[in-house]
């Protein structure tokens, strides 16, 4: 993975030195909290409900034993023992306190860690695939486009006050699995002939008005990918709405625009950007690529696992992945336990997660939207091993993309945005589906819940999504359902009226028990939804 | 009645108007009355709170009872982590925010 | 405290600046004041007779100067660029690097924070107007853009 050079460093070293004077002026009463705020935001610093709230990025979802421990040890030292992994691949610890946080962000420069541009109307955290690398459908590993696009987007000039956040996802396979048909740029990597580019995506997001992103272009090569990105960053920059809060992001100029519209003036604006001088050469792509390359893998090894116990093959079924190198998997390791808070893992699960990766994944782990994990690199042999461990501190549950596999945004219990409480929602509904032969049954079902419109929890992709409202003070649950967020990107469409907490627990069981009845030969809940429509489930719900 | 919270500016605890300073008991909560954005403002300038707004509260057998689930939820911890709340052996605590 | 701040040799512009419409629409002024939504590139035609093209910043939130500023130093503009507005001390290098070498904010600003600003970052990530050498020509010297 990627390490800085001192040119990266002394640029996250002078950030943590701007932040300890802007928070100096702030506690000095030099700066208002209306002049602070943005500049919290920016280096990922948020007013919540209960403290501040710190969000650490970490870039494209790749990081190492030695980010993962610091990442526990900050969770011990200056907040209460755990972190919480987001839908963008992030880290968040919830009881920060104001006059900690330049300390906390030195730690986490002597890592190459950082948490700028985590928060604020600027570009956020770029997202990749979390088996970026591995995965035996990618053209290339796009995480050295990613991070090439990471140092482009910090601390750019002209971007830094845009009319809202600003999200980028670069994949580079047909299967999406970083949702990036719902950012407000995607770029998959494609081969045209012996060229390498882009196919671009605008204008997806989810929040109030939820959209999956048109293609913009179909192919920018990878020498021009910079230049084309600023002109995009530009006519949203002068274009975007800034007169309404929940109209400002990309997606909403696009819609009122029209897709060939935006496209006109990006070709416009990318005609006159290409004679700046604004690419870096190729060498600077060609400097980074190594960093990604494969590890050194063994050869020989053995290829067969020993399926003897159960509840061992069970896992496996489950959550080991196939990898490209014979000999070896990919493990994803589920912080979704049942009755358990998605995405939460403890200080001592994060270091026990460390040393696995640094033991037996040659170093490397990945954080995936779904708020789980992944290591990358494991050899065969030693799944039984890890397993043991992973079961022996909560870590082992096989639920990956089944139903109880929740996305769950923090919501009301820590949010200070949220109209409802969704942890324990996706507490009750992984209990009441906690049974491992009916998940088996049930299959791929991608219950997504977001505790207010802002949908941090990405219902909208939800194959069943849940929004948190709030009804007269008292919380108050619509459900949806037929949303996605990979390459059949599609919008979840509400039911009816909304339910109590136990209500919609209860109704996504005569859901599940609809598709249960009415599907056929190899159909997913949501291929079952997309033939039959809502009407019967709409039916069995509200009879 | 109307009651004062905010989040103190250093710390970020939530912290409730209690007359003659702040109070991280929701509990000292006093009536505010009509003065609570000109106390919010003042205190706001003061740096002795952050992000500083007024709400309805009830007075019960409980004490001083935030109308609303958010301002609960503040009052005392998250609902999903008792042990982090402020009262962490408390088994009826919880009960008390819903 | 500083009130005013120019990076350009000699005495800034004192002409009082006139809008972009009337300023198209004849030919004596040779200083123009852009609102926070006007689109700079109606000066273009006539960059070579501003002495002072001024952005307002509304609020420090409202970014869109910073496309003004660049677009016009792109095109070649050489004048006097100038901030105004609501501008802090945490936007002046941002502001720099697209462009503008003078800065006029409502609130005058402390000269020690300005001179930290100033001297903290040694690198930068991207290309721009400014004429610093991004991260990645330093990186690879005997490229093309390098």
């Amino acid at each position: 993975m990627y390490r800085y050079d001192s040119y990266d460093q002394s640029i996250v070293d002078a950030r943590v030195d701007e932040f300890r004077d802007q928070v100096q002026r702030r506690l000095a009463g030099h700066l208002t909290e209306d002049q602070f705020k943005p500049l919290r935001l920016m280096n990922g610093l948020y007013l919540q409900l209960h403290a501040y709230m710190l969000r650490v990025a970490i870039p494209y979802g790749t990081l190492s034993s030695r980010q993962m421990r610091k990442l526990g040890e900050i969770a011990r030292k200056y907040d209460r023992g755990y972190g919480h992994f987001t839908t963008r691949t992030n880290i968040q610890y919830n009881w920060i306190k104001l006059a900690d946080a330049p300390d906390i962000l030195a730690e986490l420069a002597t890592v190459e860690m950082h948490a700028i541009q985590t928060s604020g109307n600027c570009i956020r955290n770029i997202s990749s695939d979390q088996y970026a690398g591995v995965a035996a459908d990618e053209v290339a590993d796009p995480r050295p486009w990613a991070e090439l696009l990471r140092q482009w987007s910090t601390f750019h000039p002209e971007f830094t006050y845009l009319p809202r956040k600003f999200k980028i996802c670069v994949i580079a396979s047909e299967d999406d699995r970083a949702a990036m048909r719902l950012h407000d740029i995607g770029l998959k990597l494609v081969k045209r002939g012996d060229a390498i580019g882009a196919e671009v995506y605008a204008g997806g997001g989810m929040g109030r008005t939820p959209m999956v992103g048109p293609q913009i272009r179909d192919f920018v090569p990878e020498d021009e990918i910079v230049s084309y990105l600023e002109a995009c960053l530009r006519v949203y920059n002068r274009y975007g709405r800034r007169d309404n809060k929940f109209k400002a992001r990309i997606k909403i100029l696009v819609h009122e625009l029209g897709v060939e519209e935006y496209k006109r003036q990006v070709e416009e604006e990318f005609a006159h950007m290409k004679t700046l001088g604004l690419n870096p050469p190729r060498e600077e792509l060609d400097r980074i690529r190594p960093f990604f390359a494969g590890p050194a893998y063994e050869h020989g090894l053995p290829d067969a696992i020993d399926r003897g116990d159960p509840a061992f093959a069970l896992w496996v079924d489950r959550q080991v992945a196939a990898h490209r190198q014979p000999g070896y998997a990919i493990v994803n390791i589920s912080l979704k336990p049942t009755g358990g808070i998605p995405g939460d893992a403890s200080a001592d699960q994060i270091d026990l997660i460390a040393d696995l990766a640094e033991q037996y994944s040659l170093d490397e782990l990945r954080v995936t939207h779904a708020q789980n994990l992944v290591l990358p690199h494991v050899r065969k042999a030693d799944l039984h091993a890890i397993w043991r461990k992973l079961d022996e501190a909560g870590l082992a549950e096989a639920n990956l993309d089944l139903i109880t596999d929740i996305i769950a945004c923090p919501g009301l219990d820590y949010c200070s945005l949220a109209n409802a409480r969704s942890i324990p929602l996706a507490q009750k509904l992984s209990e009441r589906f906690a049974s491992p032969e009916r998940q088996k049954d049930l299959g791929e079902l991608k219950l997504k819940i977001s505790g207010c419109i802002n949908a941090c929890g990405h219902h909208h992709a939800g194959h069943i999504g849940i929004l948190g409202v709030d009804r007269k003070g008292v919380e108050n649950f619509q459900l949806l359902l037929g949303g996605s967020g990979a390459e059949d990107a599609s919008l979840g469409q509400i039911t009816g009226p909304g339910f109590s907490e136990d209500g919609v627990v209860d109704a996504i069981e005569k859901v599940t028990d609809i598709y249960l009845a009415q599907r056929e030969q190899g159909e997913r809940f949501l291929d079952t939804y997309r033939r039959i429509g809502m009407k019967p489930f709409k039916e069995a719900i509200y009879g | 009645m109307k009651i004062l919270t905010g989040n103190d500016l250093g710390t970020g605890d939530v912290i409730w108007w209690a007359g003659d300073g702040w109070s991280r008991q929701v509990g000292d909560s006093v009536d505010v009355g009509e003065r609570g954005d000109e106390l919010a403002r003042a205190e706001e300038a003061a740096l002795r709170v952050v992000g500083a707004y007024v709400i309805d509260a009830t007075v019960t057998d409980e004490g001083v009872r935030p109308a609303h689930i958010k301002d609960r939820i503040r009052a005392l911890g998250p609902t999903v982590r008792p042990d982090l709340t402020l009262k962490p052996h408390d088994a009826d605590a919880g009960n008390w925010v819903i | 405290m500083v009130e005013f701040l120019s990076f350009r040799e000699g005495e800034a512009t004192q002409e009082p600046t006139v809008t972009v419409e009337s300023f198209t629409g004849q030919s004596n002024s040779t200083a123009v004041r852009i609102e926070a939504g006007e689109d700079a590139r109606e000066l273009l035609p006539y960059l070579d007779r501003l002495a002072l093209v001024e952005v307002n910043f509304p609020a420090f939130g409202d970014g869109r100067g910073y496309s003004a500023a660049r677009i016009l130093r792109e095109a070649g503009y050489v004048g006097e660029l100038r901030a105004v507005g609501d501008v802090l001390v945490d936007q002046i290098v941002a502001m720099r690097r697209c462009g503008f070498d003078s800065f006029h904010p409502d609130k005058a600003l402390d000269d020690d924070a300005v001179e930290r600003a100033l001297n903290r970052y040694a690198d930068v990530y991207q290309k721009s107007v400014d004429g610093r050498r991004p991260v990645w020509a330093k990186r690879h010297p005997e490229t093309v853009n390098g």
